[in-house]
């Protein structure tokens, strides 16, 4: 059959907060963006077998195999993560390879619990063959097609991409990190205009689900732009959520480490200024650091 | 003597206990304080072990751990001996349950069961607007909490859709009482999605109802019915448990020097003390106690061939850690297959040892095997076939690893699940693991919602790491758990919370 194999981060079998119900969460490794504020920063490069990471890992679980690329023994790892500090690359040698049949195995295992699975990361839209190639299996089988198919995406995949996966998607949860270009370019190291386009074309077809906003005050500009950003709202299909949620500093690497962690009050402040210009379909993150 | 003498007045002049607790607990060393059965030499050490355990429910018992009468009945009927006519109308049947209630005891005084309401105040409802309905209900319910102030008094509704389970829910996510108990029976033959989500939201807002596996449990009893008591244990309606005798497992499996001696010798050994006590207990209370001249039974409300000893056992988590050592292993209870699977094996084995023996005062003759949910004053040994707190697995996992438990459990069964908050915004997470549950095989479902202090976000991981790092530096600050709020309280009010579980709290004196 398929030989595609995906490289991913972690799968959860429980999640409540990416998307819908319970959801079966894949975190695939390796994104196209480079955000200074990432909570995951270990999920966003792709391991180059530099082996750095050999040398510092107590439990010798890792080591470097004939072919010259690092291979992680999962069974001995106490999961230290300090082969993850040392990463010169943002990446991780905890990652691991999927086939599409052993990821449906998972899902059949747990169907009972789900209501639908969401692919994650990293940005999964990186290896879209393989994502493409899991929702069509979930779809043409009888006792998983009613799970639904969501991707938690970056925005930065092409129109053409999403028209490609489109027939077999059920929605799509973009994260929107800044509004100027020059301010979402220093954040994640990228322009915004494709994640403008993707949200169109994703609201035109009756797949986004949802936009997501990690309110960062002081730092990143939505403040200055709630106007504008409340134009493209009202745009929007009144089914479009929009998520809150407060920037922490867990997992942070880097200077935005020394960034103010946004608080209940500063979030609330936030989300009345967009009450009182008419967008009422919010919801809040509970989590405040 | 003296000893007792000292006990009895340092309960007179405790500044924080209330009267009626007092009263209880009075009561309790008094009963303690008489000659015990003539045990066998090896159940006196295997109780002073704490191998086998009468969870202090006294020396001369003289009423059943757990009573339930069939309410149905009395309010169909009235009741002689309460100069009671047979209600006519809604509030004729709530005072007739407000009075009976009193004269129902246990192991804590306090009735653990209150009856299959929806079922029984159905027939009362004609007539009534929902809202009256709901402010009726709603009176009654703080009449509970303020009169019973117990936390495990019981109230049972469903799996039919109707007026007053729906009342009942919507007030018991309004008040957040602690009392009543509740558990709504789920039968997906007959409940809809629709109020299976309605009780799911509940849960995400007040941590109750438990849902109750219906079709499991109407399968295990007769068609005279059941009622979930106390809190979750699972017993014919109309009757109940006249004792609960209970086992640490964890104790059998360090006394033995492998599994096999485990399953040939300590367990059978064990578990025959069990017994001993059980016939002790039961052949007090039907054959010197005269409890089963009370009008309950005179009635028709109770029949003392309805009651069954429960058989309870703890400490699997621990035992099957042991056990597991015992052979080289480091495999751990709800975590590894071979682990999860030698603690089935354990779950059978007390299932046949249960079945093989005749006892004479119980239904069916034969003990109700339970797992059971623990006491405040246990140490470093988990509850019933639960995983240890802070060793659990992620909600999924947890079920799938415990389901397997369940079958062998018929008089009652419960894990917790901790679900984050963040559930709170997604209900239909709840909603699917419930259903997920029970298809598995769950006999209950039951979930406690509060938040770790590191919660999962949208679309982030949370380091293993760092829950290590996180974890040992909350030791050195003050943690929020029951027995510290407790403390808390007691010290700053200068008394006993006002609902407390005498059951839980029965090995602290």
């Amino acid at each position: 059959m398929n030989s595609l194999q995906a490289n991913v981060s972690k799968l959860f079998t429980f999640s409540c907060v990416d998307g819908p119900g319970n959801r079966l969460v894949i975190f695939f490794q390796g994104c196209n963006f480079n955000c200074l504020t990432c909570h995951n920063p270990h999920t966003i490069g792709i391991c180059n077998h530099c082996g750095d990471c050999i040398a510092v890992c107590a439990d010798k679980a890792l080591s470097m195999n004939k072919q010259g690329k690092v291979v992680w023994d999962s069974s001995i790892c106490t999961q230290c993560d300090k082969c993850v500090e040392i990463c010169p690359e943002s990446s991780s040698p905890k990652t691991r390879r999927y086939t599409v049949d052993d990821i449906l195995n998972i899902i059949m295992e747990n169907r009972y619990f789900l209501s639908g699975i969401t692919v994650s990361g990293g940005e999964a839209t990186m290896q879209l063959p393989f994502v493409i190639e899991l929702f069509k299996a979930i779809k043409n089988n009888d006792e998983l097609e009613h799970l639904t198919c969501f991707v938690d995406s970056n925005g930065f995949l092409s129109e053409k991409g999403w028209a490609r996966i489109l027939p077999y998607l059920d929605g799509v949860m973009v994260d929107l990190k800044a509004w100027q270009n020059e301010n979402h370019q220093w954040l994640t190291g990228r322009s915004n205009h494709r994640v403008f386009r993707s949200i169109r074309y994703l609201a035109a077809h009756q797949k986004l689900h949802e936009i997501r906003l990690i309110y960062i005050p002081k730092i990143q500009d939505m403040d200055e732009h709630i106007d504008s950003l409340t134009e493209l709202v009202q745009d929007l299909p009144d089914s479009v959520n929009i998520r809150l949620n407060a920037f922490g500093i867990h997992g942070v690497v880097g200077d935005a480490k020394k960034w103010e962690p946004c608080s209940q009050e500063q979030l609330n402040a936030f989300a009345d200024r967009l009450y009182k210009k008419g967008i009422t379909r919010l919801t809040k993150t509970e989590v405040f650091q | 003597m003296n000893n007792v003498t000292d006990k009895l007045l340092g309960i007179s002049t405790d500044p924080l206990l209330s009267f009626k607790q007092k009263a209880h607990y009075l009561a309790t060393e008094a009963d303690a304080s008489l000659p015990y059965f003539p045990l066998s030499e090896g159940l006196k050490l295997a109780m002073e072990q704490g191998t086998v355990c009468d969870l202090h429910e006294g020396h001369a018992p003289y009423k059943p751990r757990y009573v339930l009468p069939d309410y149905g009945k009395f309010l169909k009927q009235g009741s002689a001996y309460l100069e009671l006519e047979a209600p006519e109308d809604f509030d004729e049947a709530l005072n007739c349950l407000s009075i009976l209630y009193h004269h129902v005891p246990s192991v804590t005084g306090m009735p653990v069961f209150l009856g299959h309401l929806d079922q029984i105040l159905l027939p009362f409802a004609k007539g009534l607007s929902e809202e009256l309905i709901y402010k009726k209900l709603r009176l009654f319910w703080i009449m509970l909490d303020r009169t019973l102030p117990d936390a495990f008094v019981h109230v049972n509704i469903g799996p039919d859709d109707n007026v007053i389970c729906r009342a009942i829910l919507r007030i018991d996510a309004e008040l957040k009482q602690i009392v009543p108990n509740l558990t709504f029976m789920y039968d997906p033959a007959v409940t809809s999605d629709e109020l299976l989500r309605l009780v799911t939201a509940n849960i995400c807002k007040c941590s109750k109802p438990h849902v109750a596996n219906y079709p499991m449990h109407r399968d295990t009893f007769d068609e005279q019915g059941f009622g979930i008591v106390s809190c979750y244990n699972s017993l014919p309606l109309a009757g109940g448990s006249n004792t609960l005798v209970r086992l640490n497992l964890k104790n059998v499996a360090e006394q033995s020097a492998s599994a096999d001696e485990f399953f040939e010798n300590t367990l059978p050994r064990f578990a025959d003390l069990v017994f001993e006590l059980i016939e002790f207990r039961t052949a007090f209370l039907h054959e010197q106690s005269g409890f089963f001249d009370s009008f309950l039974v005179r009635e028709g409300l109770i029949s003392e061939k309805r009651f069954a000893p429960m058989y309870g056992i703890f400490g699997m988590a621990e035992a099957v850690n042991i056990l597991a050592a015992k052979e080289g292993r480091t495999d751990r209870y709800g975590h590894q297959a071979w682990a999860n699977d030698l603690g089935c094996k354990i779950s059978s084995e007390l299932e046949k040892i249960v079945a093989a023996k005749k006892l004479q005062y119980a239904w069916r003759n034969m003990a109700l095997l339970h797992s059971q949910a623990g006491l405040s004053s246990d140490k470093g040994v988990t509850p019933g076939v639960r995983i240890p707190y802070g060793d659990e697995p992620d909600p999924v996992e947890h079920i799938k690893a415990l389901a397997r438990h369940h079958q062998y459990y018929p008089a009652g069964v419960s894990e917790i699940l901790t679900i984050d908050e963040t559930v709170k915004s997604n209900t239909e997470a709840m909603f699917q693991l419930c259903k997920g549950a029970l298809a598995l095989g769950l006999r209950e479902f039951t979930a406690n919602v509060s938040s770790n202090d590191l919660v999962r976000v949208t679309g982030f991981m949370i380091k293993l790491s760092d829950i290590k790092k996180f974890k040992e530096e909350g030791s050195r600050k003050n943690t929020t758990c029951l027995g510290a709020e407790a403390a808390e309280t007691v010290g700053i009010l200068k008394r006993a919370p006002r609902v407390i579980s005498y059951e839980l709290a029965s090995g602290e004196r």
